[in-house]
């Protein structure tokens, strides 16, 4: 084999003095990093392979080892930066697209770090959540333009209907992770925690497996283009549908789930043969415009008796305004709208880094015009792409959000370290791998606490945010625009996010 | 550019203000001259600073009962001239003239105020109904016209207000002259927007007035979603966004004015928890539907339309309402001490529970809800439309 071009990323720093040659090291490291030689007794490590995921770093029991980036440097260059010419290397050497996973890498403009939240002062009150009722709850789907009542004898009647709805105890959910993408026990951990929080997970594309049935009411299965694992049951068993048109990491391609993550059980799931790659269409081959999206709409509520809210998940690309009004138009109850740094489990890097638009922009930018169609009440609208904290829960809300989807901040959870490698289904922390004596790693119970601790801590910050604002139901906050200002953002960000700037 | 906008020097989102209130309702259709008014609005000065206050009255125009009443303001003569040729092309005016004001040492640079009776030309009506289109049309002028301002526009009802203490309005307008069954008054505590005639309370929009005592920190949501429904906030108040608000509840969705005051300051999720199942599904609608009204922030609210008026407070009672009842007569003020100056033998006084709304009827004598009455539990009885 030819001599390869590519040097290590990560430097492994082993504390010869700490090392006491346990091994824990070598058998917690999927990628081979370490080894133990029996002749001399010692443990070395072989950086090349090393994700930067730091489980051996988490694991070791004399905290001897260390990993950090490798201070190799190529001389400066601002165009050829060393990461460009790294993939060159490696697409010369494979002749393949790179792939990747997690959410894009590249530093744009991250639009939550530059808003800032308002507080009540003298002229209105703060409310304290400590000792004053703070609301939370929030119900996703469509609702009626207004309400219609009559007299009875009884006094008075609601005529009106309202629909379908899922009702949220915080206006978080679980984003689409599908089983087979992440492990058996991060989906149970996921659903759990959905079951204890009051809220919901998503299956993803990939199917529902039989032992998580039980958390039926908690979950939104997805009908995505590969129709993967969709059946009767499936659509069935949970509480509300979700068709996937498109993701944030890879707006415009489909799943690819590659074939060594297609265990036994997970071929039964998706119905399909094991160790075969599950790869997505990229369109929907029966949606190639939006009145076929109307016809899967109603053919899913038709097969569930009009009983679930249809949500329509898109990637926020150029016309992503017009594009959700055609979806609301359609018929959808909910729409999801994944930002450009969105998360995945496999995607080609460059899509990843290169397609689609940040989620803020994208959210007010529809909230804007569904209210200016006059229609933003027929459905509701879901942020996700990369919330990453309470204060993003909160900013998204007030751009318009009725909900978000959390997904990469619930693996941080449940230990995710971000090392970006899902796609090789070697994840040493039991979460983006089908590996037996990797996924036994992560204990459901213990993963469902550590989210349902997660969504708990948001939602006493988020709590704590409000009341300074002097509104105790977050349907106050939802697209008031007013408890937002700009820092460091020029006029047409400003425009296109509709608020104004700090200082005005 | 309207005037509203040129007033609005700072460019604030809306007025930040506290204030104080006053109505009362005599059910029995008998009218009272406007010096009970004033007396009691005036007792609550320190509730003000001289950067505005105001008077709504019901019942004022009898023999112009079937027209519209435009009360008017202008910044100068030529402002009005150019309002006037608009309104005639665009109404038929059976009467016009000035209000009758007299000058007051405190009041500087009065703008010219005027008040047309009219009623729309069907030409111009393209399609709307006849209250549609004077909304339609006092939308236009007020977020179109410099120099002029529509103040109020109901029939056989109008507002008078402007900048200064409560009683150099009332001095000003000669608020003492005029026979009203029904009279809410504001005073008014601005805290950065300068003195402008026009933002003064009460607000009003066809017969509808609202005067308001507090800060909406759901305002920013509130608007939009009254934008949607076709009002422009041309104010920048969360006032006018009540009137909007009670408008279109009340008069395009014909909701009763207690379901109205549901949705302002709906009931907390865990008292709709406690309620029966019919109940429930009305209250979790209405949330769900009308979430994006609820007047969230500390607000005390007097809103009235012919025949109607109703003392509302936000629904963790951040800010003070008293009600009283003396015969036919119903009373809501921000303080009791101000019911008790004008009216010494008040039979009953109460201060209503947060999101409880006070509602007085002309024709219907007024009734102190029971001892612990259950908030919102108005759906059991059923409620006059």
């Amino acid at each position: 084999m030819a001599l390869s071009y590519i040097s290590p990323q990560f430097i492994i720093e082993r504390d010869a003095s700490r090392c006491i040659a346990c091994q824990v090291c070598v058998r917690q490291c999927a990628n081979d990093v370490h080894s133990y030689n029996e002749e001399d007794g010692l443990v070395s490590s072989h950086s090349l392979n090393c994700a930067g995921c730091h489980r051996c770093v988490t694991a070791c029991p004399t905290q001897a080892l260390n990993v950090r980036l490798s201070p190799l440097d190529f001389r400066p260059h601002a165009n050829w930066t060393p990461s460009i010419i790294t993939n060159i290397y490696k697409q010369a050497e494979s002749g393949g697209m790179l792939l990747t996973g997690m959410g894009c890498d590249q530093p744009y403009r991250i639009y939550w770090d530059h808003m800032v939240l308002n507080a009540s002062q003298v002229t209105n009150p703060s409310i304290d959540p400590l000792r004053e009722p703070m609301e939370l709850k929030t119900y996703l789907g469509s609702k009626p333009e207004q309400l219609e009542f009559s007299q009875s004898q009884d006094g008075l009647e609601l005529d009106t209907e309202i629909g379908p709805q899922l009702e949220l105890a915080i206006p978080i959910m679980f984003s689409a992770m599908s089983y087979g993408s992440i492990s058996f026990n991060a989906c149970e951990s996921l659903a759990r925690a959905a079951q204890i929080a009051g809220t919901y997970y998503n299956t993803g594309e990939g199917g529902l497996h039989p032992d998580l049935y039980k958390y039926g009411a908690n979950t939104v299965a997805q009908v995505a283009s590969g129709r993967f694992g969709v059946h009767l049951n499936y659509l069935n068993a949970v509480a509300a549908l979700e068709i996937k048109v498109g993701q944030g990491a890879k707006p415009g391609i489909g799943g690819h789930l590659p074939g060594e993550k297609v265990s036994l059980d997970i071929s039964r799931t998706r119905m399909i043969p094991q160790g075969t790659d599950a790869i997505s269409p990229a369109p929907h081959h029966d949606i190639y415009s939006i009145e076929d999206l109307r016809q899967l709409i109603f053919a899913l509520k038709e097969a569930t008796h009009y009983s679930k809210p249809v949500s329509v998940k898109v990637a926020a690309v150029h016309n992503i305004a017009p594009i959700a009004s055609g979806i609301v138009r359609a018929g959808a109850d909910i729409v999801a709208i994944d930002g450009l740094r969105g998360g995945t489990g496999a995607a080609p890097t460059v899509i990843r880094n290169n397609v689609g638009i940040p989620i803020e922009m994208a959210i007010a930018a529809v909230d804007q015009r569904l209210r200016d169609e006059g229609i933003r009440h027929r459905a509701s609208l879901v942020a996700a792409g990369s919330i990453r904290s309470s204060s993003d829960v909160v900013k998204a809300i007030a751009l318009g959000a009725d909900a978000v989807y959390i997904a990469t901040s619930a693996l941080v959870a449940l230990g995710c370290h971000l090392c970006q490698r899902c796609y090789t289904g070697k994840c040493n922390w039991g979460i983006a791998t089908q590996d037996p004596y990797l996924t036994k790693r992560l204990n459901p119970n213990i993963g469902a606490r550590r989210l349902v601790n997660l969504l708990r801590a948001w939602s006493l910050e988020i709590k704590e945010m409000m009341g300074g604002m002097g509104v105790n139901s977050i349907e106050s906050l939802r697209g008031n625009r007013d408890h937002l200002r700009g820092v460091g953002l020029n006029q047409v960000e400003l425009d296109a996010l509709g608020i104004k700037a700090a200082g005005y | 550019m309207a005037w509203a906008d040129s007033e609005n020097r700072y460019k604030q989102d809306k007025v930040y203000d506290a204030c104080g209130l006053f109505g009362f309702i005599d059910t029995t259709g008998a009218k009272h001259d406007g010096n009970k008014v004033v007396a009691a609005l005036n007792s609550m000065k320190e509730r003000g600073n001289g950067l505005g206050a105001g008077y709504a009255a019901y019942g004022l125009y009898p023999e112009f009962n079937d027209h519209y009443c435009f009360h008017t303001m202008h910044s100068d003569e030529a402002h009005r001239l150019e309002l006037d040729t608009y309104l005639r092309k665009h109404f038929a005016v059976v009467h016009d003239e000035p209000i009758p004001h007299k000058h007051v040492q405190e009041i500087l640079d009065p703008p010219v105020v005027w008040r047309y009776f009219l009623f729309p030309q069907s030409a111009h009506m393209v399609g709307r109904s006849e209250e549609d289109y004077i909304v339609h049309e006092v939308m236009h002028i007020n977020s179109h016209f410099e120099g002029s301002f529509v103040v109020s526009s109901g029939k056989n009802m109008g507002i008078f207000k402007g900048v200064g203490h409560p009683e150099a309005i009332a001095e000003f307008y000669q608020i003492q002259n005029y026979q009203a069954y029904m009279w809410t008054s504001h005073n008014r505590f601005p805290t950065n927007t300068p003195g402008w005639w026009g933002g003064a309370h009460p607000f009003g929009l066809l017969d509808w007035s609202v005067v308001h005592n507090g800060e909406i920190s759901s305002y920013g949501i509130n608007r939009r979603y009254i934008e949607q429904h076709g009002y422009c906030c041309t104010m920048r108040t969360d006032t006018e966004v009540f009137a909007y608000a009670a408008d279109l509840l009340v008069r395009r969705h014909h909701l009763p004015f207690e379901i109205a005051a549901a949705v302002f300051a709906s009931p907390l999720w865990s008292d709709i928890e406690r309620m029966s199942e019919r109940e429930q599904r009305i209250y979790r609608a209405l949330r769900q539907t009308y979430g994006r009204l609820l007047m969230n922030g500390p607000f005390t609210i007097i809103l009235a339309k012919s025949g109607v008026m109703m003392g509302l407070g936000d629904r963790i009672r951040l800010r003070p309402l008293v009600a009283g009842i003396r015969g036919g007569t119903l009373y809501v003020s921000s303080e009791l001490s101000s019911i008790y100056l004008v009216e010494p033998e008040i039979e009953q006084t109460w201060m209503p529970q947060g999101g409880e709304p006070v509602i007085g009827r002309l024709g219907t004598a007024p009734q102190a809800p029971q001892e612990h009455k259950q908030v919102h539990r108005v759906v059991a009885q059923g409620v006059e439309a």
